[in-house]
């Protein structure tokens, strides 16, 4: 096999896993960016050290069910109910799945 | 089969003219990013950076060693908390790799990409980051500059002038009048002026019942007012008085030796401790690095938060011009995560991740007596806008169970910001 056949069925492969992670990073910096304004309050990477409950590493379910009750109403709270109102269905996923990878 | 180093090197190359991954991680990781101001938008951006970029050089520049903060000074001058537990050091962020520089920004070359500090060392930089704050327009209001801040404190950066306004409230006697001017337009912490009326009628209520409270305001209205008015109605009486601008509440004129302020329909109201909230603008080292503009704040694209006006600089917090988002501690802290990923996606050559903020402002009225507002941004191209339907005040109608909640969830909030920007410093 000479090196430019190598390279045709080597480089293909090589594009699309960079392009594959370059992709996987956007949505990783997008997911971080979009619970950046959660430690606020619920303390760096969700770990509270005071008074509002801690959400790091919560079941992603639980976490997913708790913000969706936020938002409709079903569920009871001070400000969440008026902050979950700015989040549609989709960054409410990415929220709870990022909480709950993020680790206790 | 032999494959000669030539021919991979070559089609990595090649690849690399497509993607270039490994040439621009190695330029981000070369990359020098400086950060000016230690508060709540610049040591957010610090921290932030460094955990996107191991490896990459950030220099935080902050002239004070242990840095106070606005948010729960007025529940120092009230009595609810001591000083130290107001102030934060960078011990955690040098641990975290920052490297820390207590001086003074003095001069910004933005062509140049060069900040020159008071100490004389010069520091070049790939991307600036400035979290400058707020300074006073002073003489805006005849006869307040800074030689009559030291007499009649304005308190509206933490420090010494805190300190100074707790000292003449602790001084005043029973019966005493405090009298607060406060501006209107566009000023850092819109329901503080309230807040601290708040906590300055909490100490006279404990301490010094017979006092009064004047409130001179140049505006026809103010951030949770009916919530303020409905505690202070509940839990101090008729200690606090506040004028609108139409009642004649507009102070024009100061005279801090004999602690008087005279309004614009010319009535002289004399204090025994008078605190004035002045017109502001951004922080000096902004127009020196040239990102001001004629309303002497920082007009910044929202999805970034990089000067419109000098490439390389991101500009964050209450020096910003970043409406509909108030001048917050939470605010600065958000955009500073924002201006942070921004900043590393470009130098990785990635896309900038789509901007997402939100603010949650309590203030504290009494003891128990907490209340919020609230809110969620998108940047919309390089404009920042609400999310309709979200956020807002608390309810006007809640119980006593639920301003209990909002007050300890206040006390919550500041030990968490902290600790997201200070760490344990």
């Amino acid at each position: 096999m000479s090196v430019r056949q190598l390279n045709l069925m080597v480089l293909p492969m090589m594009l699309t896993a960079t392009l594959a992670s370059a992709a996987a990073a956007d949505e990783r910096a997008a997911a971080q960016v979009l619970a950046g304004p959660c430690a606020g309050c619920h303390g760096p990477d969700g770990h509270s050290p005071g008074a509002i409950p801690s959400i790091a590493g919560l079941p992603e379910a639980e976490l997913l069910a708790r913000m969706t009750g936020f938002r409709d109403g079903t569920a009871d709270a001070t400000v969440m109910t008026r902050l979950m109102k700015g989040y549609d269905e989709a960054q409410i996923a990415t929220l709870a799945h990022w909480f709950a990878e993020v680790g206790q | 089969m032999i494959i000669s180093r030539r021919g991979i090197l070559g089609g990595v190359a090649a690849l690399g003219a497509l993607a270039m991954p490994g040439l621009v991680r190695a330029q981000a990781a070369a990359a020098h990013v400086v950060v000016v101001g230690g508060g709540f938008g610049g040591a957010t951006a610090a921290r932030y950076l460094r955990r996107l970029n191991p490896g990459m050089r950030i220099t935080l520049i902050e002239p004070t060693q242990r840095f106070a903060t606005c948010p729960f000074s007025n529940l120092y001058l009230g009595g609810l908390r001591e000083w130290d537990s107001i102030t934060h050091g960078y011990d955690d962020l040098r641990a975290a790799g920052v490297e820390v520089i207590h001086d003074l920004a003095q001069d910004i070359d933005g062509a140049a990409r060069r900040v020159v500090l008071a100490g004389g060392d010069v520091l070049d930089y790939d991307r600036l980051v400035l979290s400058p704050g707020i300074d006073f327009r002073w003489n805006a209001i005849e006869g307040y500059d800074e030689a009559a801040a030291e007499l009649v404190p304005h308190a509206w950066r933490a420090g010494p002038q805190t300190q100074l306004l707790k000292s003449q409230l602790e001084a005043m006697e029973d019966g005493g009048l405090f009298v607060m001017s406060i501006t209107d337009g566009a000023f850092r912490c819109p329901p503080g002026p309230y807040e601290r009326a708040s906590m300055v009628a909490h100490y006279l209520t404990t301490h010094k019942p017979k006092s009064k409270i004047l409130l001179l305001d140049s505006k026809e209205n103010f951030s949770k007012q009916a919530l303020f008015q409905q505690g202070w109605a509940a839990l101090y009486g008729n200690m606090i008085e506040w004028i609108s601008l139409a009642d004649d509440g507009q102070v024009v004129a100061i005279d801090a030796a004999n602690r008087t302020a005279e309004t614009n329909f010319g009535t002289t109201h004399r204090a025994d401790v008078l605190n004035v909230v002045p017109p502001q603008k951004a922080g000096w080292i902004a127009e020196r690095a040239g990102v001001t503009d004629a309303t002497g704040w920082v007009p910044v694209r929202g999805g970034s938060f990089e000067s419109e006006q000098v490439p390389h600089i991101h500009v964050v917090g209450d020096a910003t011009i970043a409406a509909p988002m108030p001048k917050s501690g939470f605010c600065a802290n958000a955009q500073a995560k924002v201006a942070a990923a921004a900043i590393s996606a470009e130098l990785a050559g990635r896309d900038t991740p789509p901007a997402s903020f939100a603010n949650t402002c309590y203030s504290l009225v009494g003891v128990d007596w907490g209340i919020s507002v609230a809110g969620v941004y998108r940047a919309e191209d390089d404009s920042i806008v609400e999310v309709e339907g979200a956020g807002g005040v608390s309810p006007i109608d809640a119980n006593a169970a639920f301003r209990k909640a909002e007050a300890a969830y206040g006390a919550g909030w500041y030990a968490a910001i902290s600790a997201d920007i200070w760490g344990r410093g």
